[in-house]
């Protein structure tokens, strides 16, 4: 058994929304700087840079990527055999408010969403996903997740004959109704099967697989291929104003589901990928990396 | 200043003219000096609910530009925080109104209700687009920022900002040509 203290979940949780609001990952930059080299609109090259530029500029100066830096999800595996000392979501939620506060980083969330929109004014309360898996660490990946492209998300509860070609037709057709909205070129998460609460959580969590990074399984590998094909074939372009980079990446996870159904989530992600991966074992040990 | 990434650049200043307006085409890359005002759901909303009260907005309209933007908050030395674009169709059931007491210019990203771009025509107004995640960028062009109205409502208040080349592209202008509908299909397969 392994003792952690709250505080360094705090603190952690801290260090992580900062670094996810202010650097983007490797895997972004450089598939934003491969689609310059072949993106055929002028306006879309001239948004491309803008864009980099903006990355340079956030990371140079310690400022938020975009001005949306989101509700704050984390993604944790809470090692079985680790004893947290002290209150773990207000540990998390502290972590967060923190961040947040001190950071310079916009405060977005509202308390009841149809009547009083009441700012919390600490971005809280954190969407905690935790998952129990063996052993004595913690690790956490956080996602500071912004609306524009959150509102363009989508579910379907499609039936098993719709198959793979129509879990593709759905993927693009809730990029093309998207449109501009979602900040182009975007990165799509997708899960398949599950319930449709567990297709949703999937699908977000598929949208920080690593750019590059295949469903190791060839025919799931398959649909990501040809759903960016086709994405990449409407046109919408940069920012929307045409061209031939709408999407950097799909990545398709999959989890068993029930014999009458095949839920499909489709979580779309701006350019600004934001998360950050970061692992507690209770020592100094402590490392974190931007993906 | 930001010439070097798109090939001609218009400047314009604030606050426009019904000329500037009309020689604005869609898919001009502009840059915008002067003053600017914000505004995203929240105060559209109460601005609304003035003009139903026949009351005085706490603003001048006529012939400003809306930025739909909810800044993140400024950090010492700066005089804004990041500031990129918010998504526009949120406020169109708020816009009409607005471009019939002379605004002529919005800032957002996304796409426009078919009423607002009649209302565009009708009034002589353009539409720009600022690039969503360019937001740090962007806040490099805004001078200065003086909240003018509703500050209980944090980023969501009106703010005036003083604008040097403020970055953008004319995306639907006063003749209702759209960049989201024209260009599309050009790099289509």
């Amino acid at each position: 058994m392994r003792e952690i203290n709250s505080e360094q979940i705090k603190e952690k949780v801290k260090e992580l929304f900062l670094k996810a609001n202010y650097y983007i990952g490797e895997d972004v930059l450089n598939s934003i700087r491969k689609a310059l080299n072949v993106e055929k609109s002028e306006t879309g090259r001239y948004v491309l840079r803008m864009i980099l530029k903006n990355y340079e500029l956030s990371a140079n100066e310690k400022l938020a990527i975009c001005q949306d830096t989101g509700l704050a999800v984390l993604f944790i595996k809470l090692g079985q055999e680790v004893h947290i000392k002290g209150n773990w979501k207000e540990a998390i939620n502290e972590g967060v408010k923190e961040a947040y506060i001190d950071g310079y980083l916009r405060k977005s969330a509202v308390t009841d969403p149809v009547f009083d929109r009441k700012n919390t004014k600490t971005n809280c309360p954190a969407i905690i996903y935790t998952d129990i898996v063996p052993g004595d660490r913690i690790e956490l990946l956080v996602n500071p997740k912004g609306f524009g492209s959150e509102n363009m998300s989508a579910l379907a509860m499609m039936k098993p004959a719709d198959g793979a070609e129509g879990i593709v037709d759905f993927i693009v057709e809730t990029v093309r109704k998207a449109g501009p909205n979602p900040c182009p070129p975007t990165i799509i998460g997708v899960c398949v099967g599950g319930t449709a609460d567990q297709a949703c959580v999937l699908a977000k969590k598929a949208a920080m697989r690593k750019i590059g990074e295949h469903n190791p399984d060839p025919r799931y590998a398959k649909m990501e291929k040809d759903a960016l094909e086709r994405i990449n074939k409407l046109g919408i372009g940069p920012a929307g104003l045409g061209g031939s980079t709408t999407s950097l990446w799909v990545s398709i996870d999959y989890v068993p589901t029930h014999i009458a159904g095949m839920p499909v989530a489709v979580n779309i992600c701006c350019h600004a990928d934001r998360h950050a991966h970061g692992v507690l074992y209770g020592n100094k040990k402590d490392k974190y990396s931007i993906n | 200043m930001h010439t070097a990434y798109y090939m001609e650049i218009k400047k314009i200043n604030t606050p426009l003219t019904d000329e500037v307006v009309r020689n604005l085409k869609a898919g001009d890359g502009v840059s915008i000096t002067g003053y600017i005002y914000t505004g995203r759901d929240a105060a559209h909303r109460r601005l609304i609910a003035l003009l139903e009260e026949g009351k005085e907005l706490p603003i001048e309209i006529k012939n400003q530009i809306i930025y739909y933007v909810g800044p993140a908050p400024a950090k010492p030395g700066y005089n804004c925080g990041s500031a990129g674009p918010t998504t526009s169709h949120r406020m169109d059931t708020y816009t009409p109104s607005l471009l019939d007491l002379g605004l002529k210019g919005m800032i957002g990203k996304g796409l426009r209700s078919k009423e607002v771009i009649e209302s565009m025509i009708k009034n002589n107004a353009v539409y720009f687009a600022a690039i969503g995640g360019a937001a740090a960028l962007i806040a490099k062009s805004i001078k200065d920022s003086q909240v003018v109205a509703y500050e209980e409502l944090g980023p969501e208040a009106i703010h005036r900002y003083y604008v040097e080349y403020f970055p953008a592209i004319v995306c639907i202008d006063a003749r209702g040509n759209n960049l989201y509908e024209s260009e599309p299909p050009k790099y289509a397969k």
